[in-house]
């Protein structure tokens, strides 16, 4: 039989992969048991790291990509998809992730950056990307480098929702804005927020980014899951959230259920109850101005 | 059939009610893939609406399951005690991707619970992981207007199907695409590209 001509790794590849993940809920996990638990209780996909984000806070140092090793005992683990995390503007840390099979690689604020002027240039390669962002500037410079999904920074580590909220409104709010503005204004807005202007007349045709945008950096209960997916999140990234909190398996259920029913009070507040503590929170305001993740990258 | 000349009931005042289950995946693309496919057939009087109730399902004349997680989304079909009104459902299902592996009635994995709709073995993640994932150029069996452009993302493939299912298309690693009656199931995404003879197909089906 001729074999058919198959393309792969394409723009439409990428985004139509993160599209999949829409409404679900990606967690962080360090080993094989916690992915078990995250697929079982319905994560979308898994996010492998070698500590979670509030464990690189208190490790301090230079955080880097974890051990291939622990990501593929990972990927031999669950059937969902694995994703992993690279620093800002490492390629080969993000070569080396593609050379091993991950589905997505995050290109995050949560590990040192090792490049302070560029991020990667993402489509060279066949994996597709995920890029936080603060604004829609930011967003749509990660887009134009070829990012097939965004999440907001938030601030991931803390446990505490209020960046995620200022990010995602913050592109929510400027995307609304567009709307009665006229090609030169939205040129002129364009400069401003140093994004290309096609990307920014995209937004204004489609009334939403381009791309998937999820919520992520400090979501840890239910209530702040449904309420980023209220603000306008195609679903959310729990970090800490759930392997920190005190009965991990219940929680990661409630904040998958919480997402499915976002607009349903009494069914969060169903999966609200019971759970226990949930994981310790920060001040945001009290980190040191070296503590502070959200500002790498831009 | 549901056609521009109109002989079908979707092309009266009577339209067709599609639901497009909404528990999590691709939801909002079929839901305007549908739409585009109805404005194309003239359907005006139909209604395409998110399914996220059991209860929503009996009054439908078709249900599609979307791309998404499986283990996900067979996880809060339970959850919300959608599955039994799923079984019942009378009407035409469209499955894709994850959806077809929840319609078979065997997904080879026993974290997803299959509906058992459409007699059929598949194999998740057939053809490996993200890298993997392709597009091609499809034939399929009674659609014209030549090949379908098809999107295959870490897509589930068919290994076996009872007599009763209509196989209409594979390529060299097996069957993508399958019907039943009333019921499709593809591999791959229509959903994702502007191509909507496959919803257009599907609404024929129900809508006779």
């Amino acid at each position: 039989m001729k074999l058919e001509e198959l393309r792969f790794g394409t723009e439409l590849l990428k985004r139509g992969f993160a599209s999949m993940q829409k409404g679900g809920v990606i967690m962080d996990v360090v080993n094989a048991d916690q992915a078990r638990i995250a697929e079982e209780a319905g994560a979308v996909a898994v996010m492998a790291l070698e500590r979670v984000p509030a464990d690189i806070r208190k490790a301090g140092g230079v955080a880097r990509m974890a051990d291939p090793g622990i990501i593929v005992e990972i990927m031999e683990t669950v059937s969902i998809p694995v994703m992993g995390k690279v620093r800002i503007g490492h390629f080969v840390e993000a070569q080396v992730l593609e050379s091993i099979g991950v589905d997505m690689i995050d290109e995050s604020e949560v590990l040192t950056p090792a490049d302070e002027q560029y991020h990667i240039e993402k489509t060279k390669f066949t994996v597709p990307f995920v890029c936080g962002a603060r604004d829609l500037g930011e967003a749509l410079r990660r887009i134009n480098e070829g990012a097939a999904m965004v999440r907001t920074k938030g601030e991931a580590g803390t446990g505490n929702v209020v960046e995620a909220v200022r990010h995602m409104r913050a592109i929510m709010g400027t995307i609304r804005a567009l709307k009665g503005k006229d090609r030169q204004e939205m040129a002129d807005l364009a400069r401003e927020i140093e994004a290309p202007a096609e990307l920014v007349y995209e937004c204004a045709r489609m009334g939403r980014l381009p791309v998937v945008n999820f919520s992520a950096g400090g979501i840890a209960t239910p209530s702040d899951a449904a309420m980023m997916m209220q603000l306008g999140a195609d679903g959310v990234f729990v970090g800490s959230g759930i392997f920190k909190s005190s009965q991990p398996e219940r929680m990661a259920r409630a904040i998958v259920d919480a997402v499915q029913n976002f607009e349903d009070p009494a069914a969060i507040a169903a999966a609200s109850r019971g759970l226990g503590e949930a994981m310790p929170g920060l001040d945001v305001h009290t980190l040191r101005e070296d503590e502070v993740l959200r500002f790498r990258g831009r | 059939m549901c056609t521009r000349s109109g002989k079908t009931r979707c092309s009266g005042s009577v339209g067709v009610r599609i639901g497009v289950l909404a528990v999590q995946g691709n939801v909002s693309e079929h839901v305007h893939a549908f739409r585009g496919a109805l404005g194309h057939m003239g359907c005006v009087a139909s209604e395409v609406l998110q399914v996220r109730d059991a209860g929503t399902i009996p009054t439908l004349d078709g249900l599609a399951i979307p791309g998404g997680e499986s283990t996900t989304i067979s996880r809060l079909i339970d959850k919300n005690c959608m599955r039994k009104a799923i079984e019942d459902f009378e009407g035409g299902i469209f499955a894709t991707c994850a959806g077809m592996v929840l319609v078979s009635s065997d997904s080879g994995d026993p974290k997803v619970e299959p509906l058992g709709i459409i007699g059929m073995s598949v194999d998740r993640n057939a053809f490996g992981r993200q890298r993997e994932s392709f597009e091609t150029e499809l034939k399929i069996e009674g659609l014209t207007g030549g090949d379908f452009h098809a999107i295959f993302i870490r897509a589930p493939i068919v290994t076996r199907v009872d007599a009763s299912v209509r196989v209409i298309s594979r390529i060299s690693q097996g069957i993508v695409a399958v019907e039943k009656g009333k019921h499709m199931a593809l591999s791959f995404h229509p959903e994702l590209g502007n191509d909507t003879r496959l919803h257009e197909r599907f609404l024929e089906k129900i809508g006779n």
